[in-house]
């Protein structure tokens, strides 16, 4: 049996999109998306808007049914029908703190409701102290169990959000974008907050991310997505300093990074044009219409996902090691 | 003189719960041709600054004191008519979301056409022209398509580009930037942030770059103004800001964002929340969450100080430090 805590295997997401009177074309969101995360280990995942991190994410913790593919969590397969007794083991903090929690809710419903549908909790007392135990874990206290969303900041919204993933004892996380609509002063401390949790708890984390500075600070690896498929993976220190990917080496080039000695230094690789749209991709690899290393062979087949050396795996014809 | 000079701006917003003080006494000098950046997180009225420089403050907003001096002249007594003709032809601004500051039912061209022909006097054609030239210029490619185009039918880089040549068709003198590239991919970003600095090379217009992006700041500015509250914390060369900050919040600001490096050092955040500008505190508004704070913050607002010639800060702590190395150095201030 596989030492894995979660393995991800092939795993295909496609929606059908109207794209005319009685015409369907699917959107291939993910296209064969393989990975596995050990017992309280971090894996950052990246890419631009519309590459289907997200729906990675979701289609894990079965949000969206898989159009093909596999999750095994601790070996066992994950289906339809058994997911229910794997959401304790496994949960997501949103994005957006302000519309993933119910404005009609206290904090203490909020953080609570998750204990109620799984029955965690004998008498109203113990509900209580559950409540503020969770509470204190991410750092907010027992009187704010009675306010209700609206009355908290961005970062503490957050919190709660995360309290709410928390309560069921969770060992697996889906953090998707957690901090990208805070502000800097307090995406760094939503960031503690997650590694201190980890430290303690020993959760793992699948980090979804489009900021690869905040992606490289949380992770042990890392994986790029471009349009639906992983390009690259490596442990993070290594992607950063050795991408082999052309996507990967440009993506890396563009960050903007805060410090002038640095920023005046590097030069940029350029990246020309817009990424296609994923109801009309390019057949073979869909980076080639902006690669630089473009050729015949990247038009006709899409490269698979290959180890070129010390858990780095890439995705590429010409690979620019 | 510098081209231009806002001098202790305040602007409110009246609300009915309150006045908030969303810009309380700004400052600064913009020279022509040079690259400002400023910086803050939401609600720093890092924006709003922007806003009352061009006077296009929304109800129930209001500049209560302050003046904008343009090449001398100020601003703020020009007319309605007058400011009209000045927007766009001597000051222009994008804003951050190139998908809502595009009117969805005109085209592309339309559009352009529109803003030429309100700031100089050209005819229909002579405006079509120049909208192709101009598109050209941000390098949209096909132009003459483009034009043609609504702009849902284009990718946000693109629609940011088209705002880009729409601010500078008329060749404006400064070029305000509001968040340009917040909205936009890194690699989209990376591609926009180049297109400005050379097209701030080619035509040499002064650019005021705001913006919560220090990363975004440390590659395109000559020099910055980090703002809290409403107020200038601290404005320096780009270099004294990132190598040399002065102020307990610039620090905290630097500290708090994750660097590219090895040893995955903790973060060290900035503790608390958000100042509130209904009720803003008497002294430092950044004392409630400064570590160092004295008895001072809390009571009394620091004035600017001069670190030197390129750097000033608005921190107790600089003029502690100037006692603290008199008293070693065993002479009185």
């Amino acid at each position: 049996m596989s030492e894995h805590l979660l393995e991800v295997k092939d795993l295909k997401q496609h929606f059908p999109v109207r794209t005319g009177f009685m015409k369907k074309t699917m959107l291939k969101a993910v296209d064969g998306v393989s990975f596995c995360i050990d017992e309280g280990e971090t894996l950052g995942l990246v890419g631009e808007s519309g590459c289907g991190k997200t729906t990675v994410g979701r289609t894990i913790l079965r949000l969206y049914e898989p159009t093909g593919g596999e999750v095994r969590y601790k070996g066992n397969l994950i289906t339809r029908d058994n997911i229910e007794q794997y959401r304790r083991e496994m949960q997501i903090v949103f994005q957006d703190p302000y519309s993933s929690l119910n404005p009609r809710m206290t904090v203490a419903d909020i953080v609570g409701e998750p204990l109620d549908i799984h029955h965690l909790y004998k008498t109203k007392a113990e509900r209580q102290e559950k409540i503020v135990r969770l509470l204190d874990l991410v750092g907010l206290n027992s009187d704010h169990a009675r306010r209700y969303a609206h009355e908290f900041s961005g970062g503490q919204r957050q919190r709660i959000g995360i309290a709410r993933a928390l309560a069921v004892g969770p060992r697996f996380i889906v953090c998707d974008e957690p901090v990208s609509a805070l502000d800097v002063s307090i995406q760094a401390q939503i960031i503690n907050t997650f590694e201190e949790l980890q430290e303690r708890l020993g959760i793992a984390y699948l980090f979804i991310a489009h900021d690869l500075l905040v992606v490289q600070h949380m992770s042990r690896r890392i994986a790029v997505m471009y349009l639906g498929r992983i390009v690259e993976s490596a442990p993070s220190d290594e992607i950063i300093d050795r991408p082999i990917h052309p996507y990967m080496q440009s993506l890396i080039s563009a960050i903007p990074i805060p410090d002038p000695d640095t920023a005046r230094a590097r030069h940029r690789i350029p990246l020309e044009g817009d990424v296609p749209s994923p109801l009309n991709m390019p057949s073979g690899c869909a980076f080639r219409t902006r690669c630089r290393y473009a050729t015949e062979q990247c038009a006709r087949e899409c490269p698979a996902l290959r180890e070129t050396g010390d858990g780095h795996f890439v995705a590429c014809w010409h690979p620019q090691a | 003189m510098s081209l231009l000079q806002v001098k202790n701006l305040h602007t409110s917003f009246f609300t009915d719960s309150g006045e908030v003080h969303a810009v309380n006494g700004v400052s600064f000098n913009l020279d022509k041709g040079k690259v400002l950046g400023i910086v803050g997180e939401s609600g720093s009225g890092k924006s709003v600054t922007a806003y009352s420089i061009l006077q296009i403050l929304t109800e129930p907003g209001r500049i209560t004191e302050g003046e904008v001096l343009f090449d001398g002249a100020d601003i703020r007594k020009y007319s309605k008519s007058q400011m009209r003709a000045f927007r766009g032809s001597k000051i222009s601004i994008i804003f951050q979301d190139p998908m809502t500051s595009l009117n969805p039912v005109y085209t592309v061209g339309n559009q352009l056409c529109e803003a030429i022909r309100l700031h100089s006097n050209r005819t229909r054609r002579q405006a079509h022209e120049r909208a192709v030239e101009m598109l050209r210029l941000v390098g949209v490619n096909e132009p003459e398509k483009r034009v043609r185009q609504y702009p849902h039918e284009l990718s946000g880089g693109m629609r940011q580009r088209v705002m880009i040549a729409m601010a500078l068709a008329c060749e404006p003198d400064i070029l305000i930037a509001d968040e340009p590239t917040t909205a936009l991919d890194v690699t989209i970003q990376a591609q926009i942030l180049e297109l400005m600095q050379e097209l701030q090379r080619k035509l040499g217009m002064a650019i005021i770059m705001i913006t919560h992006d220090l990363g975004v700041i440390a590659e395109m500015c000559d020099e910055i103004i980090v703002m809290y509250a409403g107020r200038v914390c601290e404005r320096g060369t780009s270099d004294a800001i990132f190598y040399h900050p002065c102020h307990e919040y610039t620090k905290g600001l630097l500290r708090s964002i994750p660097k590219i490096s090895k040893n995955h050092e903790k973060l060290v955040p900035i503790s608390g929340s958000p100042v509130d500008l209904l009720n803003l505190p008497g002294g430092c508004a950044f004392a409630p969450r400064c570590e160092k704070a004295m008895k001072i913050c809390l009571s009394r607002q620091p004035e600017e100080i001069p670190i030197n010639d390129e750097q000033i800060a608005a921190c107790w702590m600089n003029v502690r430090n100037v006692y603290d190395e008199a008293a070693k150095g065993g002479e009185r201030p």
